[in-house]
């Protein structure tokens, strides 16, 4: 089996993969190796979009990121977005909505309407709904999570 | 030698290929990861070309379109691209999502050579030609001579697909797939129309329908001689006739995703709809 050791900058700290499988996807490694289980492991194909981080500021599947090529980016979690042991706005707005049911899909969402929202402050309905198409959610029917979403917009705009 | 590199020059990258058979590509991620991820795949080791520099983003050079194999589908959805390449543009934004988008990469479809391939009939309406490279040097191939039958290229495994040549739109295009939802759907069928108002020709891909990549010439061939280019309109029964044609191009198969019978219909609608949009 091919191996190698690698070093991963992940939420502004490196990282040692030590002997690493070459083929493994960045999303074993973070929730296995690094301790990081905040992005979601549901269809390793990347249809489902809970796995969504932001690699070099690119909302990107982690299960399609072979993690030993990731060398030299800047990768950020769920996990890294707010300061230590805050919520951020949108994680805020998801408990204020009731945008949270069985929660599976919740950090791939999380992170997919941070990199929404840094792109486009007010975005339109039709174009917060293309921004999260790749962000599947089972059990809200999204009504909530639309509602989050705008809370927050307002709330950026007002402060 | 790391099992795992990232040249930043193609360069450094066709030299590591050429010096190691089993050195796997790996562009975007999109289609590679799935087989890994589902142990269709093992590497032994990989070549991550996202670093490579010749390879990415796109520039127009006078009439045309030099797009780097690492274009990304979200760079073809831009509205500067979008308009020296109308239908590209909207194939690239109908596939997967946002994250694939940002992702998955124009060489990455070529050299995958999935039948269901969106950017595949644009290419072939457009006629484009890919642009190969090795240590040994250059060649360039239209899609169909590159693509041969599902999933299998004539590329050699020292070979690198280096960029796509596409002429700047010069009149309307279109393109349209259809899936079971808008979103995250690989296409049951799907057409790309182009027309070209200077050289008075039509060009017509088909995708999802054939193993291998084709133009539906007679359709292309009546409609080039139906179309009145001064006005950009066409008598009764040009649109419907089109889409016949483009339908007898079809090869479907009934497959998990749809039937031929569907399929072969979905082409005759599209085809219409694709021409009556083009035309005024």
């Amino acid at each position: 089996m091919s191996t190698q050791s690698y070093r991963l900058r992940v939420n502004g700290a490196d990282h040692e993969v030590a002997e690493g499988w070459i083929g493994e996807s960045l999303l074993d490694v973070l929730r296995d190796r690094l301790g990081l289980p905040g992005a979601k492991n549901a269809c390793e194909e990347g249809e489902c979009g809970s796995c969504s981080v932001l690699v070099d500021g690119v909302l990107s599947c982690a299960c399609l990121v072979l993690a030993a090529a990731a060398i030299g980016t800047e990768i950020t979690t769920v996990e890294g977005l707010g300061a230590e042991g805050a919520l951020t706005d949108v994680q805020q707005a998801f408990i204020d909505a009731g945008a949270v049911q069985c929660g599976f899909c919740t950090p791939g969402l999380i992170v997919a309407i941070h990199d929404l929202l840094d792109q486009d402050a007010s975005p339109e309905r039709l174009v917060v709904e293309e921004a999260l198409s790749g962000n599947l959610c089972r059990c809200t029917g999204y009504g909530r999570i639309l509602e989050a979403v705008d809370l927050v917009a307002a709330r950026r705009s007002a402060s | 030698m790391s099992n795992v590199v990232v040249p930043t020059t193609l360069d450094e990258a066709l030299a590591l290929l050429a010096a190691d058979p089993q050195l796997s590509p790996l562009a975007g991620g999109t289609d590679f990861m799935v087989e890994v991820n589902h142990g269709a795949r093992r590497p032994v080791r990989v070549l991550a070309l996202r670093a490579v520099a010749e390879l990415r983003g796109w520039r127009r050079d006078g009439d045309v379109l030099v797009i780097g194999a690492g274009c990304t589908y979200v760079s073809m959805a831009d509205p500067a691209f979008a308009v020296a390449a109308p239908a590209l543009a909207q194939a690239a934004r109908t596939i997967g999502s946002p994250q694939i988008r940002n992702m998955g990469t124009i060489g990455g479809n070529l050299a995958t050579a999935s039948p269901a391939g969106d950017t595949l009939p644009v290419l072939m309406a457009l006629g484009a030609r890919v642009e190969v490279a090795s240590t040994e040097g250059t060649r360039t191939l239209a899609v169909d001579e590159l693509i041969t039958g599902v999933k299998r290229t004539v590329l050699h495994p020292a070979e690198l697909i280096t960029s796509v040549r596409i002429p700047v739109a010069r009149g309307p295009q279109e393109f349209c797939k259809i899936g079971t939802r808008n979103a995250m759907v690989i296409s049951a069928a799907g057409i790309a129309v182009v027309l070209d108002r200077e050289a008075h020709t039509v060009g017509c891909g088909l995708g999802s329908v054939t193993a291998a990549p084709v133009r539906a010439t007679d359709a292309e061939t009546f409609a080039a001689e139906a179309i009145d280019w001064s006005t950009l309109r066409a008598g009764a029964g040009t649109t419907e006739r089109f889409g016949t044609l483009a339908a007898d191009a079809a090869t479907p198969i009934d497959d998990h995703r749809s039937t031929a019978a569907y399929r072969r219909h979905a082409i005759g609608v599209m085809a219409r709809r694709a021409l009556e949009r083009c035309l005024s």
